[in-house]
């Protein structure tokens, strides 16, 4: 009881700290305040402001709307991912899972809110932003663009939509690459470590590195592109679980005797049912990064999107039918979502061919990359490494390979992919982002999980790990109507 | 009395209980179980991993009987889960000296 006084006391230390930060925020908040007057001015069609450049009203609300509604289903792959994640591990520990997947969007708003978002988008240097942190609050006249543009967040300024909808559509990625992380070290982790690593990654970690890529940092300056987050999102969120896998160790009865001890997902319907949301959400996470109602990329976007994502299930299954003798149905799903994650940093930038080719690599990748990790004793309940990493890198290589700049509206910015008769130009860019991004993310979470480590521990006792987490870490079970005896009388 | 504890496939319960219906056994007892035989099972796969599937479901069928009719009940339990496959399972017959009502608290005669 002591410990748990402890950390209990630690925490409220924490939520102390938060609240401190608090009282920084009215002078921020009048910075904001007194820009948007400005964008009022702008927006009303008076003939005096016709020499400023005028909003386009219709296309600021059909900009707003897209972004919107994008960004909502991509909170609904919230859903997908608790879904996949706890169908793929033991009924004892559903509610453990449910409850990180539950929580994380949580503290990945409040993180992202507090410092996430102005570390991302403020202006600052090539490294990290350093205006307009705390609490969002810098100075900002979206949907002002170009030279009409007053802020502190130029990196976004080409986007014609108004600042909270660039923060929500930035907000649920962010919640995403916090999400990858909890299915990989499912079934063993601490909820309360779990916990303070989500702030970390998605208030420090997720930022600094989206800094450089879609903030106007340095891998942005190089001519590195990741249209919608194979590097951003998917695989830093991958190297941050493989950090967290490292620390960690393997399930107990995982590996023994030399061999790899399969543990059955409990509920194959949510795994399936996971992965349908998911699909769905994709078309939200890829359509929706142009951040504009662009009619041409976005239809573009959605069928290289889906095609992907369609040529990958199949040739995940093809390759484990092979391999096992059987259609292994969460090997397909893990397929469909790795041709998802392959094909969001090139989805604008190819042609539907590619598209397909992307995909069809990226199911047997991830096949291959489960038996890998499986090999090196790196333990992950729910195939997340071989998702999310393994794909997040292909998928950011293939930009350099398959980019093509006629291909979308949205693709004009790629030089030509070495298949398409650019060389390499476009390929280093993106071999130098997977690189700095591999290594700083999973440095950094190494250092995390380590600090974690010494002030909480990381990992619940071989006794609770056998027990279930749901009983040991939340006092209840998901099932409770399955057992043959009222658990209240345990 | 007999107690007959017979463990069958659990598809063919409905087919057992049918047989024991037509002989006017008023009662049973069904529970889920898990068990092997000489076979141990079989080979599952799981993400590409094989796994040995060691106890497999069945389920138990629990009559208690007069003597008079235990072997007649046998030979429908038999008849009625029998396929010819391996794994059809199997029937124990147990001596039962009482059996109680718990309504009435009368004994069984």
């Amino acid at each position: 009881m002591k410990g748990k006084a402890g950390v209990v006391g630690r925490l409220g230390l924490i939520l102390t700290l938060l609240v401190f930060s608090f009282i920084l925020r009215p002078a921020v908040v009048a910075a904001q305040d007194a820009a948007a007057p400005a964008v009022q001015a702008a927006a009303s069609p008076a003939p005096a402001a016709a020499a400023a450049p005028a909003i386009d009203n219709t296309k600021v609300a059909l900009d707003t709307i897209w972004v919107m509604i994008t960004a909502f289903m991509v909170f609904f792959m919230n859903l997908g991912f608790a879904m996949v994640e706890s169908g793929l591990c033991r009924q004892k520990n559903t509610v453990n899972i449910l409850f990180k997947n539950f929580i994380v969007f949580a503290a990945s708003s409040l993180a992202f809110l507090f410092v996430g978002w102005g570390v991302m988008f403020g202006d600052g240097n090539p490294f990290i932003g350093l205006q307009g942190i705390w609490f969002s609050a810098g100075a900002d006249n979206s949907p002002m663009t170009g030279d009409a543009y007053q802020g502190v967040y130029h990196a976004i300024a080409w986007a014609t939509v108004p600042f909270w909808a660039k923060f929500f559509f930035q907000l649920v990625f962010a919640g995403t690459a916090a999400t990858i992380v909890s299915g990989a070290v499912a079934e063993r982790i601490k909820f309360l470590s779990f916990f303070l690593f989500t702030f970390i990654l998605v208030g420090a970690v997720y930022p600094i590195i989206g800094h450089w890529i879609w903030g106007g940092g340095f891998l942005a300056t190089k001519g590195m592109f990741d249209f919608a987050g194979s590097t951003v999102v998917h695989s830093a969120g991958g190297w941050a679980a493989l950090a967290g896998i490292i620390m960690l160790g393997p399930r107990l009865g995982k590996y023994k005797d030399g061999k790899v001890h399969p543990i059955m997902g409990h509920n194959m319907t949510s795994a399936a049912l996971g992965v349908f949301v998911l699909w769905f959400g994709w078309f939200g996470f890829n359509p929706g990064s142009t951040m504009s109602a662009d009619w041409a990329s976005i239809a573009h976007i959605a069928a290289t999107t889906n095609m992907a994502a369609a040529a990958a299930s199949v040739t995940s299954l093809i390759t484990i039918w092979m391999i096992a003798g059987k259609p292994d149905l969460s090997m397909t799903l893990n397929g469909c979502l790795a041709g998802l994650v392959a094909i969001t940093a090139p989805c604008a930038f190819v042609s539907m061919s590619s598209a397909v080719l992307i995909g069809a690599i990226a199911g047997p990748l991830v096949v291959f990359a489960v038996l890998f990790f499986d090999k090196l004793k790196l333990d992950d309940p729910v195939g997340a490494l071989s998702v999310h990493l393994a794909n997040g890198v292909w998928g950011t290589l293939a930009v350099g390979l398959f980019a093509d700049p006629t291909v979308t509206p949205a693709a004009s910015v790629v030089k030509a992919g070495l298949f398409k008769g650019g060389g390499t130009a476009q390929l280093m860019p993106q071999i130098i982002g997977i690189v700095s991004v591999g290594a700083f993310v999973f440095t950094v979470s190494l250092v995390a999980w380590l600090v974690i480590k010494m002030l909480f521990g990381l990992r619940v006792s071989a006794q609770e790990e056998i027990e279930g987490l749901d009983f040991g870490e939340h006092g209840n079970a998901a099932y409770p109507d399955f057992q043959t005896v009222e658990p209240s009388e345990a | 009395m007999k107690l007959i504890k017979s463990v069958v496939r659990p598809n063919k319960v409905d087919d057992v209980r049918d047989a024991l219906e037509k002989m006017n056994i008023p009662g049973m007892t069904v529970t889920e179980v898990r068990g092997h035989g000489r076979q141990k099972g079989h080979t599952a796969v799981y993400r590409g991993k094989e796994y040995n599937v060691s106890l497999l479901p069945k389920v138990e069928i629990e009559v208690v009987v007069p003597d008079a009719v235990a072997e007649e009940a046998i030979k429908a339990i038999i008849g009625a889960a029998r396929t010819g496959e391996i794994g059809d399972g199997r029937v124990f017959v147990i001596p039962a000296e009482h059996s109680y009502n718990i309504r009435t608290g009368e004994r069984d005669v």
